[in-house]
């Protein structure tokens, strides 16, 4: 937006009074477009989770849905957990060295892995491999009538489009995470021990002193609402995609950057909540890593 | 068609009145109105044919009687019943007895036309595979595509193949209401004869009624028994009713109305001079914004 557009303007009608009023206007009906597009996200996502618990979906429908969405993102989920577990090695190797620990390398890699790495880094992809691809489909069936098409039918597009898809994201994402934590392990160990030649013995007696069951089991918790997010913004933004070629263009676009956006927000939130919980049943606090 | 046949039917014979009303009917998109005060009362076994230029509103109308777009104001009632007042379920039970044959078909892409044509069957039937199958391959032939298409998919067909089987798939309940959604529209003279052509047999199904949207003069003189003519509603005064026209295909030839005419004999008339304004205007606004901005230097040059 231009200076010119913002500031206040001597031409503007009604003076400066009058181009106040107009900003507020402005922020009004912003902030009343935000408040109906969550409410739509709300009520589409309260539709879907409905016909999930009140219809079984098709066997023939779910397979080819979980296999593009599970099976297909496997290559690149393991590839990019192998290259983030070799670059925390990388980055790490020098502050450890510095201080005489590099043995305890295993631990720090291992435990932003399997916390942090490991979940946002599959989601990420997932959101970028499955979540624009299912917002350009979609969007594709609205602008082509198809979305109409199943309605004319009486069938539900909701169950029929958004279930399945929610579904697999849902239920896949938990195998992506682990897929990526242990390829970000093993990259990780690869280049610490092989390339960098930190005694292995040393290396994964840190890393099981320092990573237990919990740490494993939040990354994995998480995953869960970020599947569940990129499925229902993704299913949104091409349930509501504006007619043309630009229009699918931004439904997918749109999905990928609402969606990651919606992963970093949602991971810092459990992230808090998860800490507090582990709190709760380890009073003693953290174990300390140096 | 078997047992889907004679449930719909013998629901349809109870009914009393006309098939599908359309009630003082409005529909507004934000503040662009679309539609203002349609009535349109639509017997059994019609076959209305509603005309108009591009933008004024048809394909709103014939989805607003299917319920796919709801209206601002008014009602449209199926076999007495308010589309409005029913329940997702109900509806979407209702639409199971009408038609809709899309402009482009709006065939699944992912699905080979054998599975867009059972579609509606196993989700509405629980006939047997080879049940369905024997109806999916009847309708292909009534619509007239060779059984080797069955097994393509959508993409792998041509346009006219398409809308054929699109009007296959909207005939698998054995609808009582078809909708078609400009039925030839992208195709050449002689297909376009062709879905004339299966638009006349379908009407002539027991029990069917046909509402086709249109811009194509052809179509109406051959399938209408009543046309209704649309005019797009920034033309028109207030006051003055949407629909300039509602009656036989021979009335609509020997109407006097300007508006008709125009229609009927395809002249731009005065809307060659009207674009012709337009353009200039938008031109001389364009104009008038560079003077002004070439005059008043932008703030963000004088910082």
């Amino acid at each position: 937006m231009s200076t010119a557009s913002t500031a206040p303007d001597s031409t503007h009608p009604g003076g400066i009074a009058g181009w106040m009023a107009s900003q507020v206007a402005n922020l009004g009906a912003a902030a009343m477009a935000w408040v109906a597009g969550v409410g739509d996200v709300a009520i589409f996502t309260l539709q879907t989770f409905g016909w999930l618990l009140t219809r079984r979906q098709r066997r023939d429908v779910i397979i080819p849905n979980f296999y593009r969405i599970g099976v297909m993102s496997l290559p690149v989920v393991a590839l990019t957990g192998l290259f983030i577990g070799m670059v925390l090695a990388v980055q790490s190797y020098a502050q450890f060295k510095a201080l005489g620990l590099q043995t305890r390398l295993g631990s720090v890699i291992n435990l932003s892995l399997v916390r942090e790495l490991g979940p946002v880094l599959a989601a990420t992809m997932l959101a970028g491999r499955v979540g624009s691809a299912m917002a350009a489909e979609l969007g594709t069936m609205r602008v082509t009538e198809q979305i109409d098409a199943l309605e004319s039918m009486g069938a539900n597009p909701i169950y029929y489009l958004v279930v399945p898809r929610f579904l697999g994201c849902l239920v896949l994402i938990p195998s992506l995470t682990v897929m990526a934590d242990f390829m970000g392990v093993l990259g990780g160990y690869f280049y610490s021990h092989v390339l960098l030649g930190i005694d292995y013995h040393h290396y994964w007696a840190n890393s099981r002193e320092y990573v237990d069951a919990f740490d494993f089991l939040l990354g994995i918790f998480k995953s869960l609402f970020f599947g569940a997010a990129i499925a229902l913004v993704s299913c949104h933004h091409g349930f509501h995609c504006q007619p043309g070629a630009e229009g699918v263009g931004r439904a997918a676009t749109n999905a990928f950057v609402h969606s990651f956006v919606l992963i970093l927000i949602l991971d810092l939130f459990l992230g808090i909540w998860l800490n507090n919980v582990h709190d709760f049943f380890r009073p003693e606090g953290p174990r300390r890593l140096l | 068609m078997p047992a889907v046949a004679t449930a719909s039917s013998r629901h349809h014979d109870d009914a009393a009145g006309p098939l599908l009303q359309v009630d003082r009917l409005g529909v507004q998109f934000g503040s662009q109105h679309v539609l203002r005060d349609i009535s349109i009362d639509l017997d059994p076994g019609q076959t209305l044919v509603v005309l108009g230029e591009s933008g004024c509103g048809k394909t709103v109308l014939l989805k607003t009687m299917i319920g796919l777009i709801r209206p601002t104001s008014g009602f449209v009632r199926f076999e007495g019943q308010s589309l409005a007042t029913l329940s997702d379920r109900a509806l979407a039970h209702t639409r199971t007895r009408y038609g809709f044959v899309f402009q482009g078909a709006a065939l699944f892409d992912s699905l080979s036309i054998r599975d867009n044509i059972a579609f509606p069957l196993r989700e509405h039937t629980r006939l047997a595979e080879p049940d369905i199958n024997g109806i999916v391959e009847s309708l292909v032939d009534e619509v007239g595509l060779p059984r080797s298409v069955l097994e393509k998919k959508p993409v792998q067909i041509s346009g006219g193949m398409r809308k054929r089987a699109g009007l296959a798939r909207a005939l698998a309940l054995d609808p009582h209401l078809v909708l078609y959604d400009e039925p030839t529209t992208g195709l050449d003279p002689i297909m376009s004869d062709v879905i004339n052509e299966l638009i006349l047999t379908v009407s002539r199904r027991p029990h069917t009624t046909s509402v086709v949207v249109t811009h194509d003069m052809n179509t109406a003189r051959k399938v209408a028994d009543r046309v209704i003519m649309l005019y797009p509603l920034f033309r028109l005064q207030s006051g003055e009713p949407q629909v300039v026209f509602d009656g036989t295909p021979d009335e609509l030839d020997r109407s006097n109305d300007p508006r008709i005419r125009q229609f009927v004999e395809g002249r731009a008339g005065a809307r060659l001079m009207e674009l012709r304004e337009e353009q200039a205007r938008e031109a001389g606004q364009r104009d008038e914004a560079s003077r002004a901005s070439e005059a008043e230097p932008s703030t963000e040059e004088d910082e």
